[in-house]
């Protein structure tokens, strides 16, 4: 008969970047069961909008995870201003737009950088790692930057591009896509990174549906959804569709990440190629009345953003739910029946943010 | 593409969310609301391009019924609305008790009396 134990896993662990705790109940080697437990940096920054001007909150929204500074900025903006029927001028969208696909390419290679350390392949992490300074400099060179850049605001954006660093970008994304060919090949078809990922960590369609999975999780499933589908920002006017595999295992979600880089240089490319001139923001009068919900595809998957004002400066309400948490049930799913061995690697390739969880 | 918030009695909200995974809609998330002394709560779900909110208005003290029974992955947004606002919700499949958290102060989020309630310690 197998012996059974309770192996507590995390909060701090070398492959975890940020504090999840699990315990695993075994059967031997085997995960039968993993109860999951987070709340270790809860800060509470849903409530400190009763107490800031809706307009500060951008910088507090920003400050809710440092990958997905950019995007959490532009959803709270895109709702306040929904709320608040602002025309964004069209330039500003193509510039949220540019800078929240080279947010994902950065996501994504900072990502793939992790599964090649807890993989044990240092130089795949360095090439990673090194490919997505590019990206830093860009949001260095275009906004002051690095990872905390804070050029949204309600009603557009803080700062321009002029055309020649438009071109400059340009041509930055063709050399990145030249150096990443020899990162993609390796991590599709290196023996041992394949010998790692695939047929590990199998969700199917359906059990990735029912769980609730969003992004390349879900896409790596077979889910044909991407929530930039809906239009905000410039999403309307650029051609793209999601990208999906059948396998459902660890390799397909690095499959799906990699291939989500290439459509994001796709995307900037033709956002390069047709940014219209004009304005960057709009003044904005008056205060938030009113509530809606909007979808934001950060690149871990789908965010929800809900705002509810008042009529004064203060909002009652922002909501905001990550993509992490929607993909932890199905991580859990994932988890039962696996080897203890392959716990790390499968918590990985869900690219869980726990500061966004818990806000 | 829709987007609308339908207002719903306490009672149907079991039926409803029964018939929205019958017909295939994910659900996307949960979120409580402090109106004065009450809650309001909604449940959004997602299907395709489509997005729909029950909304439903709850007394202090007033219990819910957990979702978790028909979306299982309904336990992690159930448990931070029990314990941030105070909302009553009951059967949740994976009850964390208050304890998802490493707080000091009860329903923190809930209705000014709640905020006002003691940290044992």
């Amino acid at each position: 008969m197998a012996k059974r134990s309770i192996i507590p896993f995390g909060p701090q662990h070398p492959v975890l970047p940020e504090p999840i705790h699990l315990d695993l109940v075994l059967e031997d080697e085997v995960v039968v069961e993993a109860i999951p437990n987070i709340g270790f940096v809860h800060r509470g920054l849903e409530k400190l909008v009763e107490t800031r001007d809706f307009k500060q909150y951008v910088y507090v929204a920003e400050r809710v995870c440092g990958i997905c500074s950019f995007g959490h900025g532009l959803g709270y903006c895109e709702s306040v201003e929904h709320v608040m029927h602002i025309d964004v001028p069209k330039r500003a969208r193509y510039l949220r737009t540019l800078w929240m696909e080279l947010s994902r390419i950065h996501s994504h290679l900072l990502w793939l950088g992790l599964l090649a350390d807890a993989l044990g392949f240092e130089a795949l992490f360095m090439q990673s790692w090194r490919l997505r300074e590019k990206v830093l400099d860009i949001f260095d060179n275009t906004t002051g930057g690095r990872i905390i850049f804070s050029v949204n605001q309600i009603g557009g954006v803080l700062k321009d591009i002029d055309a020649s660093m438009l071109k400059e970008i340009d041509t930055i994304l063709y050399d990145m896509e030249t150096d990443l060919k020899p990162i993609m090949d390796t991590f599709l078809e290196d023996m041992l990174v394949n010998s790692r990922l695939r047929g590990l960590g199998v969700l199917s369609k359906e059990q990735a549906y029912l769980a609730g999975a969003v992004g390349p999780m879900a896409r790596a499933s077979g889910i044909d959804y991407d929530s930039r589908e809906t239009g905000y920002a410039a999403y309307a006017d650029l051609n793209f569709g999601p990208i999906t595999a059948t396998e459902g295992d660890c390799y397909a979600r690095c499959k799906v990440r990699l291939a989500e880089i290439l459509q994001s240089f796709e995307i900037l490319h033709e956002l390069i190629s047709k940014i219209p001139g004009g304005d960057i923001n709009v003044p904005v009068k008056g205060n938030p009345n009113g509530e809606c919900f909007i979808r934001i595809e950060q690149p871990r998957g789908e965010a929800i953003y809900y705002t509810k004002g008042n009529g004064t400066k203060y909002l009652d309400r922002f909501r905001l739910r990550t993509p992490t948490t929607s993909n932890i049930p199905p991580m859990l799913d994932l988890l039962k029946g696996c080897q203890l061995g392959d716990v790390p690697l499968l918590i990985l390739t869900i690219d869980p943010c726990i500061s966004c969880t818990e806000r | 593409m829709s987007d609308r918030i339908l207002k719903i009695e306490k009672g149907d909200l079991l039926q409803m969310a029964v018939q929205k995974k019958m017909d295939g809609w994910r659900l996307a998330q949960i979120c409580a609301v402090t109106i004065d002394q009450a809650y309001e709560m909604s449940y959004t779900f997602v299907k395709d391009k489509d997005m729909e909110t029950l909304r439903i208005h709850l007394q202090p003290k007033e219990p819910i019924i957990s979702l978790t029974q028909i979306y299982p992955c309904a336990f992690l947004q159930e448990n931070e609305a029990a314990e941030l606002f105070g909302v009553l919700i009951e059967n949740i499949t994976m009850d964390y008790k208050h304890k998802l958290y490493r707080i000091d102060v009860k329903a923190p989020f809930g209705p000014k009396e709640d905020a006002s309630w003691q940290n044992e310690a």
